[in-house]
């Protein structure tokens, strides 16, 4: 087996590193700056240039090492290299070959381009280990321009009724993606502590991102009328967000596509805006692999290995820490 | 279809009675009078017949959306409501088709005189006529299963903004066993038939449960208790030499409990009684346990020997109705002095019985009989205002339930399974065990009476502490223990524990517990003894 899976994580034993490990380990391989996949403690981390200053920002004073997408690189006679997973900015996919045997670790990824994180790339493999969050046929989602539209007609009915419109939103990856698709003339953009340290994160790497107005304590909601506003939704749910008076909220994740759910967030709306592949999206990105091992993870596990198996693939199973999708917000940790 | 789609995406997506409020108001200002009557029907409960099976329906789905039936059903697992995964599987429709609701519910009810062949192509007609909400909310009334958030009384008002009758008038219209098929919008609330009213029960009076203290409402001799009966909930109508009787949910029981057609005998026409139906044990002069009513409720015709086994009563504790003349408006006191006078010495063979008031002149002297209640078969105490008229609905202030603690148990979690709908992607449905020697012994299911804070933490252990998969069910350690709350046990054969619970639910997570404390087997029979 090129890659293990053992109690701290994926492992390579040939190359003597670790794939998103939860407990320390020696080397890590590091898909993106989500908590559940980058752990604090590892002696030594590795990453795609891009995911690299989120992963300092959120982890410290840590030793890391970075690739750019495509760039190869030897450990122990194993080669290894990233590309774009299209989860969040910077988020890889690792590639890992030895011997001729190629596996490929996805991490969280999505497959359809959001104008912000590097478009997924398809790699050729033999093994391929693949999240499931959404590994379901009812989970299909609506094309980008659609979901902007549908953002875009709530946040200007709120403008014009005189409320703030405030979405929850995890503060790497799903904050960035609204900004890029709400309309930035409708009016002013609020966004919290939380979220706009990882906005300045990210503007310091290059990337562009609508103009925002951090909100502080001096912050005076009069100022800004018709605004939206963009935290985390535990902020949304406490006392930080009193000040803002009436407001209209709203969350943003793929599991607002199913109604149980939806009712249970109890917020005014919901946006199904996902940072993870839907069913045709998995389907369509392990076809591409070309693999024939499919290692299935972080989901509906068991029903999504049933349905590989009926499709031919030789699939299992394993367990690992990541994702806990399954426990509400799309990346709780 | 359109207008009414939006009416439900705008009552689906806000927990803001004002927001429902006006949304439906506007939508009683505009809409056809049909669909308006349809709308008033769905929104009471009152959904077309399914004429379509759900497993035909859930083959045509994935037949249509290219899955196995295995994995449509384990969608369907995840989803938890049969029209939503239809909704969300099927591709998006190639046609469009403007037909309003009324239109499209005909066309729901004229299936049932077609065959197979014809109904399955209109249905996919239909699938791919419909786009989002439409298609979801079609779904819903082939399914027989269209429910939104939306109560009576908010219906009601808003139907009253628009129409400007008042709201009590209109709940009183909307009471008893109209159908949207044989009724016109104008027959049923703006002109309404007398010849409808006969069977026409009022609207239920309910009570909230007591907040804190009772003695909290002030001064006792403002207020009447008696027992709470833990029985069905029934409105006992005279009228027109006809009897009917109603549940509280509004279903007509009265050929479900044939012994109320002797009431006639006994009492006279005109009148109208609220009370509880309970099974009657006339040897020991009290009610049965909800078990043996459990028995008759199932039952739509009842056998000679269960009828025998297992009579019924009502015990009737308030008036509305007297020599044709509606006294809801009365002070609670008149009434039941009314009651009492009609049903003083009323036979003992007479399915109707008065519900006799607890005496007391304290509050302090109320707390110690609530406590015995159980021994009085009752689940409590009834507290209510002498003052008061007989409400339409909830309302807060005149009339109290001050039911007992529930009987409880320290159990430890040993299975998980995941929840569905709201919770599909939380662990929410446990099965408990309690200590027979060193082995535990499975006796409850329960998935209620956690926060949705505590659910997400407990999903969070159990997926880092399956031991086992069984499908979707998973074995954890035996680590947390909870207090399990019931209101009742019997004696069951088919559980290994060889008892059954009534509405078993977790009263709190007992992290602080550690698992050896957690209660025995024995202690669980031992309740069966005194409760059972
Ligand atoms: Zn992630
Ligand atoms: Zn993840």
């Amino acid at each position: 087996m090129v890659l293990e899976f053992r109690d701290e994580g994926i492992f390579c034993p040939a190359g003597g590193f670790h794939i998103d490990p939860w407990r320390p380990v020696d080397r890590a391989l590091v898909t993106h700056g989500h908590a559940d996949h980058a752990y604090p403690g590892h002696r030594r981390y590795l990453t795609s240039a891009a995911a690299a200053p989120v992963m300092r920002h959120r982890l410290g004073d840590i030793t890391i090492e970075t690739m750019e997408f495509g760039e190869t690189r030897d450990i122990n006679g194993v080669t290894v290299s990233f590309h774009p997973a299209g989860h969040v900015p910077g988020s890889a996919q690792v590639r890992v070959e030895h011997k001729g045997e190629v596996w490929v670790a996805s991490g969280d990824y999505k497959t359809t381009p959001d104008g912000l994180s590097e478009t997924f790339a398809p790699v050729r493999c033999h093994a391929f280990i693949t999240e499931c969050t959404f590994g379901l046929p009812v989970f299909d989602w609506k094309p980008e321009a659609v979901l902007a539209a549908e953002i875009n007609a709530w946040w200007q009915a709120n403008a014009a009724e005189g409320r703030v419109s405030a979405i929850g939103a995890y503060s790497l990856g799903k904050a960035q993606r609204l900004l890029t698709m709400v309309d930035s003339g409708l009016g002013p953009i609020l966004t919290h502590a939380a979220v706009e340290n990882t906005n300045d994160v990210l503007r310091g790497q290059g990337l562009t991102l609508p103009e925002t107005v951090r909100v502080t304590p001096e912050t005076d909601p009069k100022m800004h009328p018709g605004a939206l506003l963009i935290a985390p939704p535990s902020a949304l749910d406490g006392r930080w967000a009193r000040r803002f008076g009436p407001m209209s909220s709203a969350f943003a994740s793929g599991w607002m596509a199913l109604r149980g759910v939806r009712r249970r967030r109890a917020t005014e709306r919901g946006f199904v805006v996902s940072d993870h592949a839907d069913w045709k999206g998995l389907n369509a990105a392990i076809a591409e692999t070309g693999a024939t091992r499919i290692f299935a993870t972080h989901g509906y596990t068991a029903t999504f290995r049933q349905w590989l198996e009926s499709q031919g693939y030789d699939a299992q199973i394993v367990q690992t820490e990541f994702g806990d999708e399954l426990v509400d917000d799309e990346d709780a940790a | 279809m359109k207008r009414f789609a939006t009416l439900f995406t705008a009552l689906d997506q806000t927990t803001k009675t004002t927001v429902k409020t006006a949304a439906l108001t506007a939508y009683f200002e505009d809409a056809p009078d049909r669909d308006k009557l349809w709308t008033i029907a769905l929104l009471s409960g009152r959904r077309p017949k399914r004429t379509v099976n759900a497993s035909r329906l859930s083959e045509w789905a994935a037949e249509l959306a290219g899955l196995p039936m295995w994995l449509f059903k384990a969608s369907y697992d995840v989803v938890g409501d049969l029209a939503e995964t239809i909704h969300l599987v099927l591709p998006d429709p190639a046609q469009t088709a403007d037909r309003s609701l009324s239109d499209w519910i005909d066309m729901i009810r004229g299936l049932s005189a077609e065959e197979e062949p014809a109904r399955k192509a209109a249905i996919l007609q239909a699938w791919d006529q419909l786009a989002g909400t439409e298609r979801f909310v079609f779904n819903k009334l082939i399914t027989g299963g269209f429910r939104v958030g939306v109560s009576q009384k908010l219906m009601t008002r808003a139907l009253s903004r628009a129409t400007d009758i008042e709201e009590a008038e209109l709940a009183h219209r909307l009471m008893g066993d109209w159908a949207p098929g044989t009724t016109t919008f104008a027959g049923l609330i703006t002109a309404p038939d007398p010849e409808a009213a006969l069977s026409r029960p009022y609207p239920f009076c309910l009570a909230y449960g007591v907040e804190g203290d009772p003695s909290d409402l002030g001064p006792p001799e403002d207020w009447l208790a008696e027992w709470k009966w833990d029985g069905i909930r029934g409105q006992l109508i005279l009228r027109g030499g006809q009897h009917f009787l109603w549940s509280r949910g509004e279903e007509l029981m009265t050929d479900r409990f044939p012994e109320f057609a002797r009431a006639r005998d006994f009492l006279p026409d005109g009148t109208v009684l609220d009370g509880e139906v309970l099974v009657w044990d006339a040897e020991a002069q009290r009610p049965r346990n909800f078990n043996a009513l459990q028995a008759r409720i199932g039952r739509k015709t009842v056998p000679k020997k269960l009828l025998a086994e297992a009579p019924v009563i009502l015990r009737a504790y308030d008036l509305l109705e007297e020599d044709g003349e509606d006294l809801r408006a009365l002070p609670f006191a008149d009434r039941r002095a009314r009651l009492e006078k009609m049903l003083d010495g009323i036979a003992p063979q007479a399915p109707v019985a008065l519900s006799p008031v607890v005496d007391f002149a304290d509050w302090s002297d109320l707390a110690p009989i609530r406590a015995d209640a159980r021994a009085a078969a009752a689940e409590g105490l009834m507290l209510k205002r002498a003052a008061s008229p007989y409400h339409v609905g909830r309302k807060k202030g005149d009339w109290w339930k001050w039911k007992l603690d529930p009987l409880s148990i320290d159990a430890v979690m040993i299975y998980a399974q995941a929840g569905h709908g709201r919770r599909a992607n939380l662990y929410t449905d446990f099965t408990f065990a309690v200590w027979k020697g060193n082995e535990l012994v499975p006796f409850t299911k329960a998935y209620s009476g956690l926060t949705d804070a505590e659910f997400n933490k407990i999903t969070y252990w159990v997926r880092r502490n399956t031991l086992e998969r069984f499908g979707p069910v998973r074995r954890v350690p035996p680590e947390h223990v909870f207090e399990i709350g019931f209101e009742g046990i019997q004696k069951s054969t088919r559980h290994k524990s060889g008892v059954a619970l009534r509405f078993p639910r977790m009263l709190r997570w007992r992290p602080d517990k550690p698992v050896q404390e957690a209660n025995t087997h024995d202690d669980l029979l031992a309740m069966l003894d005194q409760y059972g």
